[in-house]
């Protein structure tokens, strides 16, 4: 199953928030950080998302879990900048056959797969800690999201899960009726392709199924909606923005008085 | 509030030539419970649409005229409430209580207001479970109970029932009925399509019959009705009470094992199992939904690979491959074997019309041209689905696509045919037309294996039962 569901526990202080807060606190925290092309700004923003895990009650196995395509990744890059980045100035640290690893060029790639987490680490943390509904419920109290949209497309994500079960039936489907793709690459290529097509045309007849059902609940209707769950903003949430942007803007502070701050533009 | 009047309505959708629905003169007063029949195609789901203000103008074409309480349906939609067939798309939320608020939040009743009514309704339908519980964890019948609770919750002067139970095995269908006996007041009118006659009679006083080429065919109480007109009812495809089918069971003894399942298993959805199937022999499988019926229907027909144990084919099925398992040989070759029919026809199909739907598995197991026009010829007309050849296939009735995914898997020539529920939702005529059509292929020495919560099927068919035990 593709999983949707928060991981944390939900009492811990910071997952308790407002999920617009934790958004924005999140967006904020991010886009102070990417001002910079330095590795040393990024990896104080790290070692701060590390140490408020706690708070928003998401444990680190768990959080290595959810983020492992994300440090492969990052891997990946670290890798390939290394070996292959056009820009080789500064003191040689190795020098082996082709491979020739310089300051410069190690400087370059942490910088850029540092900045990556240090951007990427809020956004699983606000959905690892945040149930769907309350977010289209905060997004419509509380940043005025049109209900149509908002519920709308927590109505379609329901139904996410309900995808892999059918792609499993459609490819056990073929097989019955005679059709596999064997060991040719094109074959599979075309059976992928149409596999795809069969599952998009039954996700647009269930998705209309259900926009029908909604319908004929009300949805959308003209009538003005009321709202059986509250989404409150207090001061506790507003503060966690504030937070949010302090510490994005102490980590930018280190890196400026180290001398390390290249600003993205200029 | 929920007296329905039409007048001579017809509604034809955009882009089709027939109407789907015609010359329906009706009154039904606040209050009563009206049970709406009619062949596959006679327009039932269309009228219900109507009734609902769920056909927008622009959608079709409108003839005469439908009133509620003296209203267009399209603008006395708080007055009326519909439930549909499938469990899986008219749920909204992700947790019980949500669902049932969602309609409430909807027609803007006052916050204060709506978690008692929530509470009221889910009382009312006997939901066993608290508001926290997440949808995708209720069964289909607990399902159909929370979207009828969704739906009561706004107090509709009209109840439309589309097919509620189709979808659920029979202990789902016992709730969701019993939930509507309950739970449904003295003086809101109830409208409700069911193919099962009998198991509906209870809740309703009067029958209403859709004629198929326009207008209301009968109309009265049940009893009246089908004395009337039982006859041409039961042959026009509706379960008319009382009339048995009589039995098809094999007039020889069974022939060799095609297929043998040893301690097969797949942790956790089917514990270990041991079973033969054998040629010229229709075993039924039973038992409750959540038993692995469906794996166990995957794991005989090759598609899925055993968690435990093995299945092993005979040489009088496989030849040589018989030493491998089902699950490795090649589609095509699994194809000419052993034939599966998928709970869900749409799954199957793969190509734009009927009749390349029909030549795709003898094509892909290496018949000549000349066989794969005489085996589509041959299955069109035996399923009735000549005049249907040029259709696509995902704009058949449901009846249809049950006669299509049945034909593409015999159009292989499969020695062994595995069927996943094969009689689901069907009218009557397509019912005994599988029937048939499944006992011809055992009396001529196919093996059959149906995997259904259909007792009636099981009665007219199954040379021989398993029953599966919930884990």
């Amino acid at each position: 199953m593709i999983s949707v569901e928060p991981v944390a526990a939900p009492g811990a202080p910071l997952a308790r928030r407002n999920p617009v807060a934790k958004l924005a606190a999140a967006l904020v925290f991010t886009l102070i950080l990417v001002a910079t092309l330095d590795p040393v700004a990024p990896a104080i923003a790290i070692a701060i998302e590390l140490a408020v895990l706690p708070l928003f009650g998401v444990r680190y196995s768990v959080l290595a879990r959810r983020a492992w395509p994300l440090l492969a990744g990052a891997g990946g890059i670290l890798v390939t900048l290394v070996l292959f980045a056009a820009d080789r100035s500064g003191r040689v640290l190795v020098e082996a056959g082709p491979v020739l690893v310089t300051e410069g060029v190690l400087d370059t790639a942490l910088g850029l797969v540092l900045r990556m987490l240090a951007v990427a680490l809020p956004g699983i943390l606000v959905f690892a800690t945040t149930d769907p509904t309350d977010l289209a419920d905060a997004l419509i109290q509380n940043a005025k999201a049109p209900a149509r949209f908002a519920i709308g497309a927590l109505a379609a994500f329901r139904l996410v899960p309900l995808l892999e079960e059918e792609w499993r039936m459609i490819s056990m489907a073929r097989r019955a009726r005679g059709v596999d793709a064997g060991r040719n690459p094109i074959a599979k290529l075309r059976l992928f392709g149409s596999t795809a097509f069969a599952l998009l045309v039954g996700a647009i007849r269930r998705g209309t199924r259900l926009a029908v059902a909604m319908d004929a609940r009300g949805f959308d209707a003209g009538t003005p909606r009321t709202v059986a769950r509250r989404q409150r903003f207090t001061r506790a949430d507003g503060l966690l923005v504030v937070a949010a942007g302090a510490l994005a803007a102490a980590a930018l502070t280190v890196s400026v008085v180290l001398g390390t701050f290249r600003p993205l533009i200029g | 509030m929920g007296a329905v009047q039409l007048r001579g309505f017809g509604w034809r959708h955009a882009g089709r030539r027939g109407w789907a629905v015609r010359g329906v003169d009706l009154r039904v007063e606040v209050g009563e419970r009206v049970l709406l029949l009619g062949a596959s195609g006679a327009g039932k789901s269309t009228l219900l649409a109507a009734l609902a203000g769920l056909l927008p103008e622009d959608s079709g074409e409108q003839e005469g005229t439908v009133e509620i309480d003296g209203l267009d349906p399209r603008k006395a939609r708080e007055r009326v409430g519909i439930v549909f067939q499938d469990p899986e798309t008219q749920l909204v939320m992700a947790r019980c209580g949500d669902d049932v608020a969602f309609g409430l939040e909807n027609r803007g009743v006052p916050a204060e207001e709506i978690w008692p009514r929530v509470d009221e309704a889910l009382r009312r339908v006997g939901f066993p479970y608290d508001r926290d519980r997440p949808t995708a964890a209720l069964s289909g019948g607990e399902q159909q109970r929370l979207a009828l609770a969704g739906t009561l919750a706004l107090r509709p002067g009209l109840l439309l029932l589309d097919e509620p139970t189709a979808n659920l095995d029979p202990a789902g269908a016992t709730l969701v009925r019993q939930a509507v006996a309950d739970a449904v007041d003295a003086d809101t009118t109830l409208i409700l399509v069911e193919h099962r006659v009998a198991e509906a009679l209870p809740l309703v006083d009067r029958v209403v019959v859709l004629e198929p080429g326009g207008g209301v065919r009968a109309d009265g109480p049940p009893d009246a009705v089908f004395a009337a007109h039982g006859d041409a009812l039961a042959a026009a495809g509706v379960w008319v009470p009382g009339r048995t089918v009589p039995p098809r069971h094999a007039t020889t003894p069974p022939g060799e094992v095609l297929l043998t399942a040893d301690r097969l298993g797949l942790p956790p959805r089917l514990a270990p199992t041991d079973l033969r199937v054998r040629a010229g022999e229709a075993l039924a499988v039973l038992g409750p939904n959540g038993a692995g019926k469906s794996t166990l229907a995957l794991l005989l027909g090759g598609l899925l690979r055993p968690g435990a144990g093995t299945v092993a084919a005979t040489p009088a099925l496989a030849g040589r491959d018989a030493r491998t398992p089902p699950h490795r040989w090649r589609a095509p070759a699994l194809a000419g074997r052993i034939g599966s029919v998928f709970q869900d026809p749409e799954h199957q199909f793969v190509t734009g019309t009927v009749r390349d739907e029909l030549a795709l598995g003898p094509r892909r197991t290496g018949q000549s041209e000349a066989a794969v026009t005489a085996t589509v010829d041959t299955l069109l007309e035996r399923l009735r689905l000549d005049r249907l050849a040029g259709a696509n296939p995902y704009t058949l009735s449901g009846g249809e696509a049950r006669r299509l995914s049945v034909a593409t898997a015999l159009a292989t020539a499969p020695r062994l045919l595995i069927c996943d529920e094969p009689t689901f939702g069907q009218d009557r005529r397509t019912w005994l037309e599988l029937v048939d059509l499944l006992a011809d292929l055992r009396d001529a020495g196919h093996g059959v294996v149906a995997v259904t919560h259909d007792a009636d099927f099981v009665a007219a068919l199954a040379d021989r039962t398993i029953t599966l035990e919930r884990r």
